[in-house]
């Protein structure tokens, strides 16, 4: 029984028919899409879930002693924020995949990554002004944080109009893969910003030395929405990695009934 | 469940961000089914991939 692992005389484990597939299998297009028709529905699944309890524990979280009730903004506006940079941490190191190690799906990984970290982004943004017009008295304010956001905000859009205007998508790629690169720089200046400048901005308040300052009440919700959010991240960006694998094929079928068109 | 003065930022943003969510959900979901209905017709016109494998192969 080779797809059958025994753990005790009781129960055995079941495997899956490809049961040896190693990660580097998932360089091959055909074996990826067999796996995301098979994971993506547990993790929609997981993200409805998560998100549920993470709008309900949202919805009962106390006012904050200062802030009233626009602390409940806090539990959106976070996660998206958090979002926007490792969105481009994970389109930062497919681009290496892309210059580096040439892997098929880096650059399919880092096209199909942009338009979502541009979305959570955007949100992020809106959001915290949202969320600084009852606090600061004021919808936007040049400053660094704020500032290198929107910066973030625009190189997305950058890189979906270049994604866009090179028709090839290997020579899109190399291009897109350096412009995003050089973008990583702006990830460090975001995070710090706070600590660098005076800014409106609050520093950190979760992810500091000497832990977490805020209240228990405040960071239980925003650490489900943040792994909700994480996990909805994760889920599009696998849907989204599926469709541009399939948009590739229809490009390289066009292209073969051109050929044969022509001959 | 009381929103005070400021009800009106905290709807509005929670609102925004299910808009954009299932914004890009449904945009997930109809490029999902354009491609595949691109691939069918294509193969309907007898282009097929070396490999053999058609649009109903995907899931």
């Amino acid at each position: 029984m080779p797809n059958q692992l025994p753990v005790t005389p009781a129960t055995t484990i079941r495997m899956p028919k490809d049961s040896n597939m190693t990660l580097i299998d998932l360089a091959n297009p055909t074996r990826f899409l067999s796996l995301t028709a098979r994971i993506l529905p547990w993790l929609a699944g997981a993200t409805a879930i998560l998100l549920a309890i993470g709008l309900y524990q949202s919805a009962m979280a106390p006012d904050d002693y200062q802030q009233g009730a626009t602390v409940k903004i806090m539990f959106i506006h976070v996660p998206n924020a958090w979002l926007s940079m490792f969105v481009w941490g994970v389109m930062s190191i497919a681009a290496l995949g892309t210059l580096v190690w040439r892997h098929p799906l880096a650059d399919v990984a880092a096209k199909a990554a942009a338009p979502i970290g541009a979305a959570f982004t955007f949100l992020a943004l809106v959001t915290g002004s949202l969320w600084g017009r009852p606090m600061w008295g004021t919808y936007w304010e040049w400053d660094a944080r704020l500032t290198s956001v929107l910066i973030l905000f625009l190189m997305y859009l950058g890189l979906m109009a270049l994604w866009r205007a090179v028709e090839d998508p290997s020579r899109a790629a190399r291009a897109a893969a350096i412009l995003t690169l050089v973008g990583a720089i702006n990830l460090p200046i975001i995070k710090f910003s706070v600590d660098w400048w005076n800014t409106l901005h609050q520093p950190a308040s979760v992810f500091r030395m000497g832990g977490p300052t805020l209240d228990r009440a405040f960071l239980m919700p925003l650490l489900v929405m943040a792994v909700a959010f994480s996990l909805l991240f994760i889920t599009l960006h696998i849907a989204a990695m599926r469709n541009e694998i399939l948009r590739r094929r229809v490009r390289s079928l066009q292209m073969m009934q051109a050929s044969q068109r022509s001959a | 469940m009381s929103l005070g003065p400021y009800a009106s930022f905290i709807v509005t943003s929670y609102a925004l961000v299910t808009a954009v969510v299932l914004l890009l959900i449904v945009w997930v979901a109809i490029d999902f089914r354009r491609q595949k209905q691109r691939l069918r017709e294509l193969e309907q016109s007898g282009v097929t991939r070396r490999s053999g494998r058609t649009a109903a192969d995907i899931k």
